[in-house]
């Protein structure tokens, strides 16, 4: 889960505060969920919401620039592609980041990342389809193949 | 609370297979600030840690109430932690800090400067004639044993000397709640939860003045 808000968020400070609130959230819920619930797609659908949260602030901090700052990473070593990835991740519009962590790292099928974002899952399906192709062109680039 | 790691879906692996599981550093970090979120928010319903002891390592869990659990390595510690999420309560985390007296008080204990446990403990795995046994137990003195059939009396059933072994059997708390001292009439060691093996080294610890 932790790299599902990574994902979305960037190897950030927001992204483990994003976690945190996802857990406690769901620690506070929990007594409520119906046995039958599926876990994994109400934990994706806390953490999208956390994840927004922290979006959201973001944004209200931002001050417009002409000079991105350098994304911050936490993990990983310069240079390991770890880094590199999160950074083209996290380059992508918002809406592609989600469908690609709920999809691809949470593992939830696009009918479940589409109940989770709002919209029909064959538009989930192309925003994940879009943004991997991207991630294909500025981070697989130059790789053998 | 724990989530398995998702399956590769249609393809991401030769982009995201490269990422490594997140670093142990980062995980216990984390888990150590949900930890003591959970704690504060009054969330935690069960705090559990670890303790390398001369009988193996102890799983020690504790409610709000008081400890709830202790269960030796043979009893496998993730099969009674899943009992305690079943049980108890699914709001289950590692988080040493609610233990601290437990554990301190049981390194006291198995370096001989304690005789005795003071904690509070919370009996709620232990119902009916097992909690009455449970409650006998902790009469037994330490450095003293007592036959099942003593303790049977002691209970006010003479004659279910079977059934307390099984409450012993069958103790949430090993050690703390003392069925170590509960010994066969003639002199046998008698079973152990946490096996014969366990049972005599306890016996011997409290014999050695």
């Amino acid at each position: 889960m932790l790299r599902v808000c990574r994902a979305v968020l960037g190897p950030t400070a927001a992204a483990e505060d994003a976690w945190s609130e996802t857990f406690l959230s769901a620690m506070q819920a929990y007594p409520a969920l119906r046995a039958d619930s599926n876990v994994e797609a109400w934990l994706v659908t806390i953490a999208h919401r956390k994840a927004l949260d922290q979006l959201r602030a973001e944004a209200r901090r931002a001050i417009p620039t002409d000079n991105l700052p350098e994304q911050p990473t936490t993990d990983g070593l310069p240079g390991d592609g770890q880094s590199q990835l999160w950074n083209a991740l996290h380059a992508l519009p918002v809406k592609q980041r989600q469908t690609i962590a709920y999809h691809y790292l949470a593992g939830l099928p696009y009918t479940e990342v589409a109940q989770v974002l709002g919209g029909s899952p064959q538009a989930a399906r192309r925003a994940a389809a879009d943004g991997i192709a991207t991630l294909r062109k500025t981070y697989l680039k130059g790789e053998d193949r | 609370m724990t989530t398995t790691p998702p399956k590769p879906v249609d393809g991401g692996d030769e982009l995201f297979g490269r990422l490594p599981q997140t670093d142990q550093a980062t995980q216990d970090r984390l888990h150590a600030r949900l930890a003591a979120a959970a704690q504060q928010a009054g969330i935690l319903d069960v705090a559990y840690r670890t303790l390398d002891t001369p009988v193996g390592p102890l799983l020690l869990a504790a409610t709000e109430h008081g400890l709830v659990r202790v269960a030796y390595a043979s009893e496998d510690h993730d099969k009674v932690l899943d009992r305690l999420a079943e049980t108890v309560s699914s709001r289950l985390l590692r988080a040493p800090a609610r233990l601290d007296a437990a554990a301190r008080q049981l390194e006291e204990y198995f370096t001989g400067r304690r005789s005795l446990f003071d904690l509070p403990l919370d009996l709620r795995l232990a119902r009916g004639f097992r909690r009455e046994v449970l409650s006998h137990l902790r009469d037994i003195t330490y450095g003293t044993t007592a036959s099942y059939a003593a303790v049977a009396t002691a209970a006010g059933s003479p004659r279910a000397v079977r059934a307390v072994g099984t409450a012993c059997a069958t103790n949430p708390l090993p050690v703390i709640v003392p069925c170590h001292r509960v010994i066969r009439s003639d002199g046998a060691i008698g079973h152990y939860v946490g096996g014969a093996e366990a049972k005599k080294t306890l016996l011997t610890l409290e014999a050695t003045p």
